[in-house]
């Protein structure tokens, strides 16, 4: 069992620990020694916060389940539905090509699992894969968690990948997870940062938690594959280079026999209407902008702009707007490289949501409005009236 | 009669996180521990199920000792049972070996037909538990589920938010679903509830659920080790504009998006 220990006369009682403790488990006892409470969870945070190194974490042995040596490459998961790759998949071909080439990783493969798979191989080679790997599906079976696993899993045993990056998709975040269990290995979520160690080799996952409060760096030292969802538009693509070549294989496996999950129907967002997960540009509305009246305003400017609308949690918890539209911690998180911000404050959970959007642009009356402290460019006006005046303005 | 387990975690009550101005960390003194938001859902969407055709809901968390009075909250909205997995050997779980301890207390709770969890915990934001721990259990798994359309002894029809709009999907069970906000309003408790909340005692499993030094849980079964955690700085100066200022940077920047596809 693991065991966190203070030793008493190398404590001073400083208390920087418990300023670095992010899940406030350590507090001064009687004595002014610092106390570990039961909700300590080992994130060592302490350790290293610790000017006097009176505090000690004793780890169980690992039991080494694997052996490490035999595991080389990146692999980017390729998601696609309805015949196009996700714009996230680019992305993650141009953070992988960076890091092989940073690190003399021997290989990039785009790991491809569906019906149409082989068609996509010339745009994932040009992206930056040296190879495409692809495990055909039955049609019926595209985009269902249980199959895609059931077809990914034997491959990614077979082939010993060292690090696999998924795009933190609603489809990545559901299917990662399963699938990371059935290879008991480790799997950091939503990641916004990746880097290779220079001296062990492992890869650096840095990723928001609490709501984007604190960020966490995680490692996956002794199992492998090391696997990450990455957030989309974190990354940028590489240029496209029609002249690069690439291996392309392709695995068969048995389908499954029976599907636990069937998909019924599929309800699209109304056609022209851009999804605010995969939008460039998105213009959101909060309370500022004085009700259902005026969201037809926000909903023009942002076509006028090409992009989607967003809005608060009050709007959608008042019924004004449609719940897959929320931003913040109990709704999306988006990236996109505009965020035009109209009449939100910027709550904690709201900011949590879009913190790591480009180019943040928010219109709010309030100077002091917590939206600012974010913000690239702001102005204090009214929000309706400015929505008003920028159409206006960009027609 | 429909045996539902409902997967709770008590989180700090985020909105009152603060930062500490001088010492730049979250001040966390005082900071009350709730029930994660999301799981509000997967307890009030299985009080629906309960309600409609009967079922006997069991609420199971992972944690210390002191969450055992949000399982009583729980209790008291109408949860029939509740279970505490809590040890010193649990502590420092990663998703997959939280995963794992569910299982096991859910193994030693008994059959089940549905579990429901949260979307996602307010704290870790991982969304990572319920889908792991369905793969754990060997069952099928829905995240993201806004609806519950039909639910009979055999099968579950749900429609999920995609990224591209919703799915209607029918699942055997038994099975697991991740719930969002969309699928419900959470009551509150009654007076009666809070009653018999009052008596209630929540029942606590330890390690021995699992076999004698089982390297699946705790740290040792976390394959992921957090190795730092900072405080993002913004070092964002935000710049006032005019308004005919800022429609000239946003068609300079909507304009630059252009150019670069």
């Amino acid at each position: 069992m693991t065991e966190i220990r203070i030793d008493r006369n190398l404590c001073n009682g400083c208390g920087q620990c418990i300023e670095a403790c992010p899940f406030g488990a350590i507090r001064l006892d009687s004595e002014d020694r610092a106390e570990i409470l039961d909700n300590c969870t080992f994130c060592c945070s302490c350790v290293d916060a610790c000017p006097q190194n009176a505090i000690e974490i004793e780890a169980d042995p690992v039991v080494k389940t694997v052996n490490l040596e035999d595991y080389s490459g990146i692999w980017v998961f390729a998601e696609h539905k309805d015949g196009q790759l996700r714009q996230v998949v680019y992305e993650l071909l141009g953070e992988a090509r960076k890091l092989a080439e940073d690190h003399h990783i021997p290989r990039v493969t785009a790991f491809l699992v569906g019906s149409d798979a082989k068609t996509f191989a010339p745009l994932l080679i040009g992206y930056g894969a040296d190879r495409v790997l692809s495990v055909p599906l039955i049609a019926e079976h595209d985009g269902n968690e249980e199959a895609v696993c059931a077809a990914a899993a034997p491959i990614i045993s077979k082939y010993h990948p060292e690090i696999i990056l998924i795009g933190a998709t609603a489809f990545g975040r559901s299917c990662a997870p399963r699938l990371a269990s059935r290879l008991k290995t480790g799997l950091t979520a939503d990641c916004t940062a990746l880097a290779i160690d220079k001296e062990s080799g492992l890869l650096r996952q840095t990723r928001p938690a609490f709501g984007g409060n604190l960020m966490a760096t995680i490692i996956c030292p002794n199992h492998r594959p090391q696997m990450a969802t990455v957030r989309p538009h974190v990354f940028k693509p590489a240029a496209f280079d029609g002249k690069r070549q690439g291996e392309v294989l392709t695995e068969e496996i048995s389908p499954l026999q029976h599907l636990a999950v069937r998909l019924l129907k599929t309800i699209k967002n109304p056609e022209g209407a851009i999804n605010i997960s995969d939008a460039e540009i998105i213009v959101t509305a909060g309370k500022g902008m004085g009700g259902a009246k005026n969201i037809p305003l926000v909903e023009e400017l942002a076509a006028l702009l090409g992009g989607a609308v967003g809005s608060t949690r009050p709007l959608v918890d008042a019924g004004i707007m449609p719940y897959n539209k929320q931003i913040g911690q109990t709704g999306k998180t988006v990236g996109p490289k505009i965020y035009l911000a109209c009449g939100v404050s910027g709550a904690i959970q709201h900011l949590a949501g879009m913190s790591s959007a480009e180019t943040i642009i928010a219109i709010n009356n309030d100077p002091d409005a917590p939206i600012f402290s974010i913000a690239h460019y702001g102005i204090v006006a009214d929000a309706p009236d400015t929505v008003r005046e920028l159409i206006a303005l960009l027609k | 009669m429909m045996k539902i387990i409902v997967c709770t975690k008590q989180v700090p009550a985020t909105n009152e996180v603060k930062m500490d101005p001088v010492t730049n960390t979250i001040i966390r003194e005082g900071v009350e521990a709730i029930c994660n938001p999301f799981d509000t859902y997967a307890v009030e969407e299985a009080l629906r199920i309960k309600e409609k055709q009967g079922a006997h809901i069991t609420a199971i968390s992972m944690g210390i000792p002191t969450v055992a009075p949000m399982l009583k909250e729980v209790v008291a909205l109408g949860v029939d049972e509740a279970v505490l997995l809590t040890d010193r050997k649990f502590a420092g779980a990663d998703t997959l070996a939280t995963a794992y301890t569910l299982a096991k207390g859910i193994g030693k709770i008994g059959d089940f037909d549905l579990v429901i969890c949260g979307k996602q915990a307010t704290d870790g934001d991982t969304a990572q538990v319920g889908p792991s721990l369905a793969e754990t259990l060997s069952i099928p798994h829905l995240t993201d589920v806004g609806e519950i359309k039909e639910l009979n002894s055999k099968t579950i029809v749900c429609r999920r938010m995609t990224d591209d709009g919703y799915d209607e999907l029918e699942m055997d069970l038994p099975c697991l679903i991740t719930v969002t906000k969309e699928i419900n309003t959470p009551r509150l408790p009654s007076i009666l509830g809070i009653k018999k909340a009052q008596k209630y005692k929540v029942h606590k499993f330890n390690a021995n659920i699992c076999e004698e030094n089982d390297i699946h849980i705790g740290l040792s079964g976390s394959p992921t080790q957090v190795v730092k955690t900072f405080i993002p700085t913004s070092a964002v100066e935000c710049q006032f504009l005019k308004i005919k200022a800022l429609a000239d940077k946003l068609r300079e920047l909507s304009n630059i998006e252009e150019e670069g596809n």
